[in-house]
């Protein structure tokens, strides 16, 4: 193939992310591929082409619970977390009027420590003798610590939602922003009170940014697989958890493989849904 | 209402004392104002004047900080702009852009309860008095500048409003479409009767559409008058030169006979007028300046030509606009040139820069500012 001086230029441009693409990210996510089609003897890998991983993946209950509770939690921390950021995006965009960049700013705060800090505060928060048992236990409002705080799964879903609130507040506060205000004013020019025209014009359109935050928050979760592991016990955990389990502890990585690909390929399916069901949501995409 | 409804057009719209500020800046000093029904008014002034602070108060969209707005009759403090018989066409249009023209022109119907097919029929009979039938499917992105302006129309006017409200409304189209949308606004609203206020800051607008200007400067009511009054009788200096050009001439008040007044202009030489051509709020003695339209001021090309009084200057510059010829004349005595705009005519040349040439005007045609 010849390239003129402008496709060079562009080739040139673009190499180093493209590069840092195929050798980061390409490369590792073929080689999973690959290797969920091999077969993990005691110390060496069968390199015959074979489905057993996923026909055990799919099949097993084990894993089938593990991936059932990783999409539910996922989901719940996105529903918490989209409508939750939803007034605060809301706020800071029609609102605030003066400084709004100084909130925004406010909004990224919680990053300024390590997730697992995050984490570990939680612990903290909700443990045993944590901030919560002792501050209720010391207003007489319960005469021992509460046991359902922590390691379940209610814990992993406050952290995650938690963690990723700014991810969701970002992209809304961005599509609200966008929204023409004289837009606002001809609706209820219109005969619109404040509610209806939430629902007939601000919603609509902001239903770009919903669908950007429910994505960005969705697909992340279901894999996350320190949040469970740290706060959510035995009833928390996650199929990330048992990823790890597989190509660590139990040496069978292509059986790890197998449910990673299989975990990508429901999130990417529930993804696609949820973008079809939003835009149709949205309205027409005029 | 007592008003005698034979002679004079009921009101629509009281304005008393109408007053806003922001903070320490006051956009508006105390409107007062009579809007009648089924007139075409327009809120005529530059940008900050406060003609659209007045609009927006009107529809609703912000409260006076003193003073009242009656809409038909009823008090609108406290009542919201969802709740007003009036509505407003956008500068910016405001098309709806995630729903088609019917939609949007059907926006303020459907929660009426209205059946559908009801509402499709009123979008139709709408579409159709903007000239854009067949257009409802088509989605918001697919109009041109004329036909969201059109869309935007169909919208208030499908409300059956007491009031259309527009907001600078042909500002954004290029010069041919928005002359050609005036002419069709002016008769759309003849025909349908309704009350319109338009805010806008170009005066030629206001003339051709309006039955009434209300002419705005920092906040205040300069003047309210028909196109004609306010071309033919401007009350002050900043009125006259906004609408239309006119040249102004120093002049001195002199004594004179009983309900006369002797001026003394500079370049046009003595002139005796009726006392009752002095505006009201000026007193005669106080005339320091006159002013005189282009067009009544003639070049008198050849020695046929008649006017009641003559006087000679040079040409400075010309400007051909084709029907019109623009002159720009030094008069004798005088320091600034004056314009004077003559039709052109078969077999008329424009007259050369530095010719020297007779000027006829008639006194009946000044203006007199104190």
């Amino acid at each position: 193939m010849r390239l003129d001086a402008e496709g060079r230029r562009g080739l040139t441009l673009i190499s180093p992310t493209l590069i840092y693409a195929l050798v980061m990210l390409a490369a590792p996510l073929a080689m999973v591929v690959t290797f969920s089609f091999w077969t993990q003897n005691y110390l060496d890998i069968d390199t015959t082409f074979t489905l057993d991983n996923y026909h055990e993946a799919w099949t097993q209950p084990i894993y089938q619970t593990l991936m059932a509770r990783s999409l539910i939690i996922s989901v719940v921390v996105t529903v918490v977390t989209v409508l939750l950021a939803f007034p605060v995006a809301y706020y800071i965009s029609f609102r605030v009027t003066r400084r709004k960049t100084l909130w925004l700013f406010l909004v990224t705060i919680p990053f300024w420590t390590s997730y697992l800090l995050r984490v570990f505060l939680w612990k903290v928060i909700l443990g045993y003798n944590g901030v919560l048992n002792s501050a209720l236990m010391g207003m007489g409002f319960i005469d021992e610590p509460l046991t359902f705080l922590l390691y379940n799964a209610n814990a992993v879903v406050l952290t995650l939602a938690h963690a990723w609130a700014p991810f969701a507040i970002l992209p809304i506060f961005v599509a609200l922003e966008k929204i023409d205000r004289s837009l606002l004013e001809a609706a209820e020019d219109l005969g619109d009170g404040p509610w209806r025209r939430f629902r007939r014009v601000t919603l609509p359109l902001a239903m770009p940014g919903v669908i950007a935050a429910t994505l960005i928050v969705l697909i992340p979760t279901v894999g996350d697989f320190i949040t469970p592991r740290l706060v959510g016990g035995t009833d928390g955990l996650m199929i990330a958890n048992m990823i790890q389990i597989q190509v660590g502890r139990a040496n069978n990585a292509p059986l790890g493989a197998a449910l990673a690909i299989s975990s990508m390929v429901v999130v990417g399916t529930l993804s696609v849904l949820i973008f079809l069901v939003g835009r149709r949501f949205g309205g027409r995409t005029r | 209402m007592t008003m005698d409804t034979t002679t004079t057009p009921r009101s629509i719209i009281e304005l008393k004392d109408v007053r806003k500020s922001y903070g320490k800046v006051t956009a508006l000093h105390g409107i007062d104002a009579t809007i009648r029904e089924g007139e075409f008014f327009s809120l005529l002034g530059p940008s900050g004047c406060g003609k659209t602070t007045l609009l927006r108060l009107i529809a609703g969209f912000d409260e006076p900080t003193s003073g009242s707005i009656e809409i038909d009759g009823k008090p609108m403090a406290g009542i919201s702009a969802n709740r007003r018989p009036t509505n407003m066409v956008f500068q910016s249009y405001a098309i709806f852009p995630h729903l088609s023209v019917a939609e949007n022109v059907g926006y303020g119907l459907v929660p009426k309860r209205m059946p559908k097919a009801e509402i499709a029929a009123e979008v139709d009979k709408a579409l159709r008095m903007v000239d854009l039938s067949g257009y409802g499917d088509r989605g918001a992105h697919e109009l041109s500048g004329g036909q969201r302006q059109r869309v935007a129309l169909a919208r208030a006017l499908v409300m059956r409003p007491k009031v259309v409200l527009l907001d600078e409304p042909l500002s954004a189209l290029d010069k041919k479409l928005r002359e050609q949308m005036q002419v069709e606004l002016r008769a759309l609203q003849q025909s349908i009767g309704i009350t319109f206020i338009l805010v806008t800051h170009d005066q030629e607008e206001a003339m051709i559409m309006s039955d009434r200007i209300a002419v705005m400067f920092d906040g205040h009511i300069a003047q309210l008058d028909s196109p004609q009054a306010l071309y033919r009788h401007p009350v002050s200096e900043r009125v006259a030169s906004f609408i239309g050009v006119m040249n102004f001439l120093p002049a001195t008040a002199k004594a004179a006979g009983e309900g006369e007044l002797a001026l003394d202009i500079a370049a046009l030489g003595a002139v005796t007028l009726p006392v009752a051509a002095v505006p009201e709020g000026i007193s005669p003695a106080k005339v320091t300046k006159i002013g005189v339209r282009p067009e009544m001021l003639t070049v008198l090309f050849d020695d046929s030509d008649h006017a009641e009084r003559v006087t000679e200057g040079v040409v400075v510059s010309t400007s051909y606009y084709g029907d019109m010829t623009y002159y720009s004349i030094v008069l004798d005595g005088a320091e600034k040139p004056v314009t004077i705009s003559m039709r052109n005519t078969a077999g008329r040349a424009v007259a050369p820069v530095g010719a020297r040439l007779r000027i006829g005007w008639g006194a009946e045609s000044i203006v007199l500012f104190s």
